[in-house]
């Protein structure tokens, strides 16, 4: 079991990388006319409009950052969810299970949401 | 004491006798309030003249030892440092310190904490064993090195801190606020150079990290130490250790003793020894 230093110690960072990133998607998404990026929204209008929805999905640093916003909140939230689990006492075999579920959880959420950010950075570059 | 305060106080305390009690209950007393009567005084009255089998732990009747850390109207207090007049003019609960296993009536089991501070080396750690033993001069330390751990030092190993963090309540593994303040006190003391030794406990599951900073420890504490304060100090210790961004001290060196040392002539030569 990796020692919990370890992991409290990326469960911070974790949440900073979070925090970093949520602050930048209400930046892109809900302050756009203060910051008014025109590569953001090259077509104008509402963020979540449907031509500048493809036009940032056609760019490599959103399936980045998208990649690197899961892979943070999964493991800080799963993480929490670990700590809270281990206060309702379970044994050691119990205690080693739970790990051992919930990075299979976290590994096959992680790949799933890579392959669907993927997956739209595909179909935004052939439309 | 004016002449609308009761005459008498109603004791509610908590009873548990092993081998013929199948668990806790509570016994009533009633005795005669006196002007600055402690918690600990109506407990003495109560075994001096009503029921001598009542048992708690006490001993210096001044809140410096913290043998008598008790459970009082739902307040993990020192029995001796609480006044009865404090409490207002209703029942005076007691029962013993909760996460603890009873012994008997108002007495924990104190030795889970002790064997968690125990684990955690409170003392200091040098390489120097033949100067700790035959001193040769002092650790001198700054004002500002001292209040790094001062107020920490304070702690007298009550336990009220553990009866009242929720933590305790549910981890057996977690050492609790006592031994992780106590392991923080000597690590942020300038004389100590133990922290990579008490690290391999302290990064563990009996380390600081299930902390959810309620603050109970801090808000009960009746030495005022900061228990909470303590344990967050020492995660970000720990989390600055592990990115190898801590900053690593050399314990403090020995200052000789001062040579040709002469006494200020407006202070009076000291009274000869009578011991």
């Amino acid at each position: 079991m990796m020692r919990d230093q370890k992991l409290w110690t990326w469960h911070v960072v974790a949440g900073i990388v979070i925090l970093f990133l949520l602050g930048l998607h209400m930046t892109i998404m809900h302050l756009d006319a203060l910051t008014s990026i025109k590569t953001l929204n090259p077509a104008g209008g509402e963020p979540i409009d449907w031509e500048n929805v493809v036009a940032r999905g056609r760019m490599l640093v959103f399936p980045v950052t998208y990649v690197l916003l899961l892979g943070a909140a999964l493991f800080h939230g799963l993480y929490g969810l670990r700590n809270i689990l281990f206060e309702l006492d379970p044994g050691p075999g119990l205690k080693k299970a739970l790990s051992a579920l919930l990075v299979v959880a976290g590994l096959g959420l992680f790949i799933l949401g890579t392959w669907s950010a993927l997956a739209s950075f595909t179909l935004a570059r052939s439309l | 004491m004016s002449d609308s305060t009761p005459k008498e106080v109603l004791y509610r305390v908590r009873r548990f006798e092993p081998g013929r009690d199948q668990a806790p209950r509570w016994q009533d007393f009633t005795i005669p309030r006196t002007p600055g009567m402690t918690v600990l005084d109506g407990l003495w009255t109560i075994k001096q003249t009503l029921d001598p089998t009542l048992s708690w732990r006490s001993s210096c009747r001044m809140g410096v030892c913290g043998s008598c850390g008790m459970l009082v109207n739902g307040r993990a207090r020192l029995a001796c440092n609480t006044q009865v007049s404090e409490l207002g003019y209703g029942v005076v609960a007691v029962a013993p310190l909760p996460n603890f296993d009873i012994i008997r009536d108002l007495v924990p089991d104190l030795a889970p904490m002790f064997d968690s501070h125990a684990a955690l080396m409170p003392y200091l750690i040098r390489e120097d064993a033949a100067e700790q033993e035959k001193p040769t001069g002092e650790f001198a330390q700054s004002p500002e090195e001292l209040e790094h751990y001062l107020q920490f030092s304070y702690c007298i190993k009550c336990g009220c801190c553990m009866a009242a963090c929720p933590t305790v309540a549910t981890d057996p593994v977690y050492s609790g606020p006592m031994p992780l303040g106590q392991a923080h006190r000597y690590n942020a003391d300038g004389r100590d150079g133990g922290f990579a030794r008490r690290r391999e406990v302290l990064s563990g599951e009996r380390g600081p990290w299930r902390c959810h900073f309620a603050g109970e420890c801090s808000r009960v504490c009746p030495k005022g130490v900061d228990p909470a304060k303590a344990i967050q100090l020492m995660k970000r210790e720990l989390v600055w250790d592990y990115i190898r961004l801590r900053k690593a001290h050399k314990p403090t060196c020995v200052t000789p003793k001062p040579k040709e040392i002469r006494r200020r002539p407006d202070i009076p030569e000291a009274p000869a020894r009578t011991i």
